[in-house]
């Protein structure tokens, strides 16, 4: 670990200014400290976040939660709100890492989690996301955790994020203070980029910016599950997850709000694949064809070629239990 | 001092079961517990040794070539920063288990990528590692070499090959038979606490804070690395983190924090890190398993054939033992047998959990699950209809083997009877299916030493360098006391862990309670006749019981008969006859209920059971633990545990615990443990056999037959990962 300056922030405002500098935010820091034991992540600084004041769930006026970016993944999955309400949120939080982490981890932290991938740990190995320009040792690799969707020739890394596949399908939008003082609203979408050449520039986010809390809106109807799919039963990344909010009306689909995990550099959502889905009754061909228009441009790497059968039936198993339609 | 105890007849006598204290055998716990869980037990690297400054170690880069370090200078500028140390000595990689000396050294060769070449130490920890990240090694002359066994040059092991009648004739005219080839993948130990060693040197000698295993050995280690007498070396590892195979030999770090601290002059503490435990300890061979199974009609074995591969860095000699039990396990008049050894640039392979057994028992059973299939027979009836009665190749008799007994009450227990057909039963989304295996291992007794002490106030206390890697040693090795010498478990006191005390046996291979029971069963005789001596009667006829004398119709208490004296006793077991004489080997039985998720190919074991005989059990909650574990451990080979290799550089990819997988809580289910009563007179004094892996020889096979119960599909590539089911499933 390479020696740091500590700064503990007063104001939110003093946070963004010493992070403009080259400091790192740091949160729960259960993953920004595994990283700079490792001196993937080497910064001159820490800006501790912790003091500030953004601990707060409250309720928006048109009846959607305020999520502030340092409340614990433990807390906001326990909370009765988002229990009654967000039970996909819920859930995936607590298909999330152990509990230990989960009480240390922060909704902030969560959103900008690295990947997983072993070669960007390693830093022995080549990797555009540590080193731009290095190369990509993962692509011909052990690739098995690694991204099906969403991928360039620069890196096949995924977004490990349970937290945020489940925010993704919500229609969840970050809110931020920029160093200028401004607050920003962005959509997990526009959140986060995809590698394309710049694999280690990840989210639009500026230097300095602090995410301040996450909205949910109000809640939707229907039915909601996150399924999960991993190698063991506890304590293990996704391979792949889906998180899916499904409302029907006279035994059709209404409406289908559908976001994956494990697939892609990003917390995945698809409109294509849930335009499919409206208005069409239930059926397995229908499912399968939704699977169809997820999977149209997806590459596997050798590795994880699996996924994408995996992905098929995963959603497939999803949208019956969603709709009632099993077999 | 005693003449050695050399084990060359059968020990009849059965002391232990004379006894009244009601220690031996007893559920007891283990006192070194409360320590443990509280935190004051104090661990290698956890010692505070005045002066004490700090050493990380640095990975060679690849897996070939000269290893050049080409900033040290700056490096050894660095804040804090005292010295980077590379010297000859150093080791290229762990010694094997009971080596007694230094393994092959040198930090200037890379073998494999991982290997520890160099040590940075400075006044603080944090000091010492960004100085050596700051390190920057580059291998020069690299070459091609082989990383994976199909790539490399294999030896044929002449001395493990068997050809006894005509296997292939038997397979062509057996009425059922399976050919069939099973892969698993290389295991890491994976122990809690990773490998670390505090050196401090006065004048000449040295003292070794470490976690280590079997230390009359890992002395011997020591001193040879470093070109010193034994006499020299003192190794303290009163606490041990579990070790799995991994520390039972020497480690890189140890020599390399006594060179560097002879270099700067100060007590050094190398810990490695979680990932360097992964690239450059032990690991277990990855294998390639050929099994030839021929029946008759009634499922009688007249061909067995177990041909294997396995892979070991150049300049090793151990080659994974995965054929030790299918020479006495089955029945076959006609055998074939062989042990391949594939030289590969991976990190050293050696013991690990149950080396051999574990594996290859697995693949065995997997077979055999694979003829009764073929067969139409079940299970557990084609089992049976295969234990042989003597041994199948020496015709040796066993020493003791209740493994029918263990098939037929672990069948019972676990409900076997209601095992539903191939694919037949489904309970929503998960398919659900039953599968057995059986279990088995070697015994082994080793040489092993202790002294017991009766103190004049009518305790004792029990010394030897013996270690406890978590396993009860601390229990039971006081329940024996305390049983012969008539003494309350809290009035015996063991010590343990230190090279200044007799030589124990170490921990491994399952022979450390049984070897080192019996040197302190052994001491303790001595006392006992020492006290019947001194009273005048026979020892026959010496009852002792909570810390008094009954004898001649008198009672006295132990400190009244002692007058202010002690007793001292050096207990000496020392193998014999008896390992050769008949075939030792402990044997059982598994059962396992899965649940295979029909969409994901995700599998869930859902209940578990084992039946065990293992001779005397010394302590039956230690007993039970053991198994369990060994189970536990049986769920991650079966269904997710693999170091993955990349195919490139040979490096180790998931080398955290994050990503190397084990099974968590939520993994296990109920597991259950059935221990048979047994008495080995032929294994050991005190009538015992090795406990400690039984529970994982065979146990993933368990799983993995049940997940062909469950869906009809066989995986024969080892873990059962959903990967490899999905697509064969409805
Ligand atoms: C062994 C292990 C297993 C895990 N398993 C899972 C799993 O199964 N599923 C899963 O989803 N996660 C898993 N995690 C990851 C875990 O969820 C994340 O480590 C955690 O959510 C990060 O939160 P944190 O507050 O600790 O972030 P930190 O480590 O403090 O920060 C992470 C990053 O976010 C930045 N940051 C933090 N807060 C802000 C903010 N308010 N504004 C701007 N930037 C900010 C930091 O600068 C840093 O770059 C696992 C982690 C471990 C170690
Ligand atoms: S996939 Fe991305 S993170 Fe992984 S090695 Fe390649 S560039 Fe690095």
């Amino acid at each position: 670990m390479k020696p740091f300056d500590y700064i503990r922030a007063d104001s939110p405002d003093q946070a963004s200014d010493h992070a403009a500098q080259g400091g790192v935010f740091i949160a729960g820091g259960t993953n920004l400290l595994d990283l700079m034991k490792l001196e993937v992540m080497t910064p001159d600084a820490l800006i501790d976040i912790n003091r500030l004041d953004l601990n707060q769930i409250d309720e928006t006026d048109d009846g959607g939660l305020r999520i502030g970016a340092l409340v614990s993944n433990s807390d906001l999955a326990n909370d009765t709100r988002v229990r009654r309400h967000w039970p996909v949120l819920s859930r995936a939080l607590l298909a999330g890492a152990s509990g230990q982490l989960r009480n240390k981890a922060t909704t902030g932290g969560n959103l900008l989690q690295r990947t997983r991938c072993l070669y960007f740990y390693d830093r022995a190995m080549a990797c555009n996301k540590r080193e731009p320009g290095s190369g990509c040792a993962a692509r011909d690799g052990f690739n098995r955790s690694l991204a099906v969707l969403g991928t360039s020739e620069h890196c096949i890394a995924t977004h490990p994020s349970d937290m945020a596949v489940a925010m993704r399908a919500l229609g969840a939008e970050v809110e931020t203070l920029t160093r200028e003082g401004e607050t920003r609203r962005l959509t997990l979408d526009q959140l986060y980029r995809l590698p394309g050449d710049r694999p280690d520039i990840e989210t639009v986010l500026a230097p300095g910016e602090l995410i301040t809390a996450v909205v949910l809106p109000a809640p939707v109807e229907g039915r909601q599950t996150y399924r999960k799919v991993r190698d063991r039963a506890s304590y293990a990344f996704a391979l792949v997850s889906v998180a899916g909010i499904v409302e029907m009306q006279d035994g059709r689909i209404a409406r289908a709000d559908l976001a994956f995990g494990g697939l892609a550099p990003k917390p995945w959502r698809d409109a294509d694949v849930e335009a499919a889905l409206q208005g069409e009754a239930p059926s397995d061909a229908l499912f399968k064809k939704a699977a169809d228009v997820l999977l149209r441009d997806a590459q596997g790497f050798g590795e994880n070629d699996f996924k994408l059968p995996l992905a098929r039936r995963t959603l497939v198993s999803v949208l019956e239990e969603l709709t009632e339609a099993r077999r | 001092m005693t003449e050695p105890f050399q084990m060359d007849h059968p020990a009849t006598d059965r002391r232990l079961d004379d006894m009244a204290q009601g220690l031996v055998g007893a559920p007891l716990d283990r006192p070194d517990g409360p320590l443990k869980v509280t935190g004051t037990a104090t661990y290698a690297n956890e010692w505070q040794v005045e002066g004490m400054v700090h050493g990380v170690m640095v990975r060679a880069p690849g897996n070939s070539g000269r290893v050049v370090l080409s900033n040290t200078a700056e490096v050894a500028r660095m804040p804090g920063v005292l010295s980077v140390v590379q010297d000859d000595r150093m080791l290229r990689n762990p010694a094997q288990g009971g080596a007694n000396e230094a393994p092959v050294q040198g930090p200037h060769h890379a073998a494999y990528f991982g290997q520890l070449v160099a040590v940075v130490v400075a006044e603080s920890f944090e000091q010492a590692r960004h100085a050596a990240q700051s390190l920057k090694v580059t291998l020069d002359d690299a070459e091609q070499v082989a990383v994976t066994p199909e790539g490399a040059a294999v030896e044929r092991q002449t001395d493990k090959t068997l050809d006894q009648g005509d296997l292939d004739r038997a397979m062509d005219e057996a009425a059922h038979s399976v050919d069939v080839v099973y892969t698993t993948p290389s295991h890491s130990s994976s122990p809690m606490e990773p490998h670390a060693s505090i050196a401090s040197w006065e004048g000449e000698d040295l003292t070794l804070r470490g976690s280590y295993q079997m230390l009359k050995f890992n002395r011997n280690e020591l001193a040879d690395s470093l070109g010193i007498h034994p006499d020299r070396v003192r190794i303290l590892s009163p606490y041990v983190g579990g070790g799995f195979g991994s520390k039972l030999g020497l480690a890189p770090e140890a020599v390399a924090a006594a060179v560097a601290a002879k270099a700067v002059g100060r007590p050094v503490s190398v810990a490695l890190h979680r990932q360097q435990v992964y690239e450059a300890t032990m690991r277990r061979s990855e294998t390639r398993q050929r099994l030839r199974l021929a029946a008759d009609a009634e499922g009688r074995l007249i061909g067995f054939g177990h041909e294997a591969r396995v892979s070991n860095l150049p300049g090793e000699t151990f080659a994974e033992p995965v054929l030790q039990a299918s020479h006495f396990l089955y029945a076959g008049a006609n055998r074939k047998m062989s042990l391949d050894l594939a030289r590969v640039h991976r990190l050293c392979a050696g013991s690990v959990r149950a080396p051999g057994e574990a594996v290859g028992v697995t693949v065995v059973e997997n077979a055999m699950d694979e003829l009764a299939h073929a067969a139409g027979l079940d299970p557990v009836e084609l089992r049976l209809r295969n234990i042989p009665p003597t041994d199948p190749e020496s015709g040796k008799e066993y020493s003791s083997r209740r493994f029918r007994e263990a098939l037929e009450s672990g069948a019972e227990i676990f409900g076997w009877s209601d095992r539903p057909g191939v694919k037949e039963r489904r309970e929503g989304d998960w398919l659900i299916g039953y599968g057995m295996a059986s279990a088995a291992r070697v015994n082994v007794l080793k040489e092993s030493e202790a002294r017991v002490t009766l103190l004049s106030d009518g305790t004792a206390r029990v010394e030897t360098d013996m270690t406890d890697i978590g396993t009860g040693t601390y229990a039971i090795l006081g329940q024996i006391a305390g049983d012969m010498l008539g003494l309350p478990r809290d009035s015996v006191e063991v010590v343990l862990g230190d090279t200044n005390l007799p030589s124990g046996s170490g921990s491994g291979g399952s022979w450390g309670a049984s070897s080192s029971g019996s040197a302190v069963y052994l001491a303790c005789a001595a006392i006992r006749q020492q006290i019947a001596q001194r009273l005048d009667v026979d020892e026959h006829d010496l009852l002792l019981k909570d810390a008094q004398a009954t004898f001649n119709n008198r009672t006295e208490t132990l400190a009244d008969i002692l007058q202010g004296h002690e007793i001292a006793k050096l207990g000496h077991v020392k193998p014999g006859d008896t390992s050769d004489a008949v075939r030792q080997a402990t044997f059982g039985a598994y059962f396992a209920e899965v649940g295979v998720n029909a969409v994901t190919g995700e599998t869930r074991v859902r209940r578990m059971h084992g039946t065990f005989a293992a001779g005397r059990i010394l302590n039956a909650k230690t007993a039970r633990s053991q198994c369990l574990g060994g189970m536990t451990f049986g769920i991650g080979m079966a269904l997710m545990e693999e170091v993955a290799f990349d195919p490139r550089d040979g490096h180790v990819v998931n080398h955290n615990l994050a990503e190397y997988h084990i099974p968590v809580n939520a993994d296990v289910p109920q597991l259950t443990v059935e221990l048979l009563e047994e008495r080995d007179d032929w294994a050991s004094p005190v009538q015992a056999k090795g406990i400690g892996e039984l529970g994982i020889c065979g146990a993933g096979a368990a799983i993995t037959n049940a997940i062909f119960n469950a869906t009809g599909v066989r995986v024969r590539d080892y873990p059962a990962t959903l990967d490899k089911l999905i697509a064969e499933l409805p």
